[in-house]
């Protein structure tokens, strides 16, 4: 009865990774990689339209939808899985291995879910088994920080529930198409997702926890969440006009942070945030050449952002450390990783023949054509200030600077090989663009490689180096400093214990008597409960049952937000 | 990458040790961004805004925007920066 064609993709990476535990070392690793593989074929084989359905408690299911939005990020996803899975062979930590594969599978799966409760519970799961990549640090500060993390993650679904059952009390439908913000459950969802796509404001727990994973953790962080994100974005609130400003401020701000941040793989959370920003841009503006956009900016992004990870995650593996002011003339022994980051480097600032070039500009190309002058002029700040940043902050005081005279082996083979593919592909995707545009969800019409558009972006990209060069050389440029930089964490990590320890001692003395109360409270709650739900209580048969699960998760999210305030 | 320099005492030593190679890519640097500003007298311009129209505009805007944000970012650091260890202390 089950075709080939009718299994979310997902499934084959979560429920694979069941198996890990059980097999020898070797086997693991070739079994690791071939999980992607494996999905990969199973998203190539899929037809847009494909739509399997399920019926449960009277709710239609829709465990796998497909079309070609969904297609860009199942093909996306299962290459990152692929990449990011190689570049950890030398890995033996099993938890790593699993929550990976899990998190990578849930991504994939929630991609192809049709309706919003199948969303749900892959949106949870990525949560839940991504926090183990930063736990698998096994440090104090880890430990801490994958709490904030996950309860951030876990509050970001269960909103996305309360808003799943408030439309489904609205509409009747729980199929995850267009909602939009005009609805109080449309808010609730776009919350939601708002959170996992780190916008501003909410933005901070991606800069906290990134840089706490491990070595091969980051990597595999940085390719699902927040794209996952960008996909929901795109599918539910599509032209919604307040993503524009969303969007741009995103572009912006992050890059004012990047610039004086010393650790470099926050550097690039930082720039992972900016470019999200150009995304959800393209959400916003919402034409067929702005989601176009997005699309092929969200797949060359997964592509570039995992080789920049990749390449300071080798220089932690061989160094030990990934600060700014601790590195410099690296190329010297890294000399690989170093053409590997440049790579990368180029990709993200959009050089032409790199890929962010041909993926960015179609973003940008929209903007302009909406007539929206402010956002096109800040996302053109926000593309010099990237390659300010990113193209040259990173590899320039991570390879070259002064000698910190570090003289490390070049990284393990399997690094450089996950490296070099996904090197490959930044350059093949910049090069012959038509790969990539042939796969988006709409007709292309649009040609990057035009001498007006290639003159302006070297004009931008190479009078931002002049700027870095002569800011260096006046020495007028911030030199690396080992800080941290407030960012929104201040207000739950420092501002918000404090008021709350504050008054938790104020109420200390009320305490105990309060939990009196509250048992015999509780007590006759029950007793009334009883009086009024039980077999002779008049209100047993009227209450909706979605109605009731609504405020129990609402009740749900309510503790959460105490207990984490508490517990940072 | 190898030197013709004649400093045998030093194991390795890089084209990029040397300060004149440095020098040498500075001044490239400033050849190729005086190429690409006069570059904009000689192709058509298609353009969505009229600032677009203004000569040399994406080079004079990526150098004082690049300028700017290194000096906001420099200011954001007496209000935003403190100690490596602030969130450890006090746990």
């Amino acid at each position: 009865m089950i075709e080939i064609s009718s299994i979310n993709p997902g499934l084959v990476l979560i429920l694979g990774a069941v198996l890990v535990p059980f097999l020898p070392h070797l086997v693991r690793r070739v079994y690791i990689l071939a999980l992607p593989a494996a999905g990969f074929a199973l998203v190539y084989q899929l037809q847009p339209g494909t739509l399997v359905t399920l019926e449960v408690l009277g709710m239609t299911l829709e465990p796998l939808q497909v079309d070609r939005l969904s297609l860009v990020w199942g093909y996306i996803f299962n290459i990152a899985a692929f990449l990011s899975f190689l570049f950890a062979w030398h890995e033996r930590d099993t938890m790593q291995q699993v929550s990976g594969l899990i998190y990578a599978g849930a991504a994939i799966a929630a991609v192809f879910s049709g309706d919003l409760v199948t969303l749900f519970i892959y949106w949870e799961l990525t949560g839940v088994s991504s926090v183990f990549l930063i736990w698998a640090s096994r440090n104090e500060a880890a430990l801490r920080c994958g709490m904030r993390y996950l309860l951030i993650q876990v509050l970001s679904g269960v909103i996305l529930l309360a808003g799943a059952i408030g439309w489904y009390q609205q509409t009747g439908s729980i199929d995850f198409s267009h909602i939009g913000i005009d609805t109080l459950a449309g808010k609730l969802i776009f919350l939601a997702f708002g959170i996992k796509c780190a916008f501003p404001l909410l933005h901070n727990w991606l800069q906290d926890a990134y840089p706490q994973a491990t070595v091969t953790g980051t990597v595999v962080l940085s390719a699902f969440t927040t794209k996952l994100a960008v996909y929901a974005l795109a599918r539910g609130f599509a032209g919604t006009e307040i993503l524009i400003y969303i969007g741009a401020t995103m572009t912006a701000f992050p890059i004012f942070y990047a610039v004086i941040e010393n650790d470099l793989r926050r550097v690039l959370a930082y720039s992972l945030n900016n470019q999200l920003g150009f995304m959800v841009v393209g959400v916003g503006i919402g034409t067929e050449m702005a989601l176009n956009g997005t699309a092929a900016h969200a797949f060359s992004h997964i592509l570039y952002k995992a080789l920049l990870f990749m390449s300071m995650g080798a220089v932690l593996y061989r160094v030990g450390t990934c600060k700014g002011s601790e590195l410099g003339g690296l190329y010297k022994s890294m000399p690989w990783t170093t053409g590997f980051c440049i790579v990368g480097a180029a990709s993200i600032s959009a050089f032409p023949l790199f890929s962010g070039f041909i993926s960015k500009s179609m973003i940008l190309t929209a903007v302009a054509e909406d007539h929206r002058w402010f956002i096109w002029a800040t996302l053109l700040f926000a593309s010099a200030g990237v390659f300010h940043h990113s193209g040259i902050k990173i590899p320039y005081f991570a390879f070259f600077a002064h000698d910190s005279g570090y003289r490390v082996k070049e990284a393990p083979w399997n690094m450089l090989l996950a490296m070099g593919i996904t090197a490959f592909l930044c350059i093949f995707i910049g090069t012959y663009p038509t790969i990539l545009y042939d796969i988006l969800p709409y007709a292309v019409d649009y040609k990057p490689y035009t001498p007006y558009h290639v003159i302006q972006q070297l004009q931008l990209l190479m009078f931002s180096a002049l700027a870095f060069t002569v800011l260096m050389l006046t020495r007028i440029y911030p030199p690396e400093l080992r800080s941290t930089n407030l960012d929104t964490d201040w207000f739950y990590r420092v501002l918000g214990p404090t008021v709350v320890g504050r008054i938790v001692q104020a109420l200390a003395a009320i305490g105990t008597a309060a939990e009196d109360a509250l048992t015999k409270g509780v007590v006759g709650t029950i007793a009334t409960i009883k009086r009024h739900h039980g077999p002779e209580g008049l209100m047993a048969k009227t209450l909706h049952l979605s109605s009731m699960v609504f405020w129990v998760v609402a009740l749900l999210a309510f503790v959460l937000i105490l207990d984490f305030v508490r517990g940072v | 990458m190898s030197d013709d320099q004649d400093q045998v005492d030093v194991p390795h030593r890089h084209w990029l040790d040397e300060p004149n190679n440095v020098k040498k890519i500075v001044r490239a640097l400033f050849v190729v961004c005086g190429l690409l500003f006069i570059a904009d007298a000689f192709y058509e311009k298609h353009s969505h805004f009229g600032v677009e129209n203004v000569f040399g505009f994406y080079a004079i805007y990526g150098f004082v925007m690049c300028v700017a944000l290194v000096l906001a970012a420099k200011l954001m650091r007496v209000f935003l920066m403190r100690d490596e260890d602030y969130y450890d202390r006090d746990q």
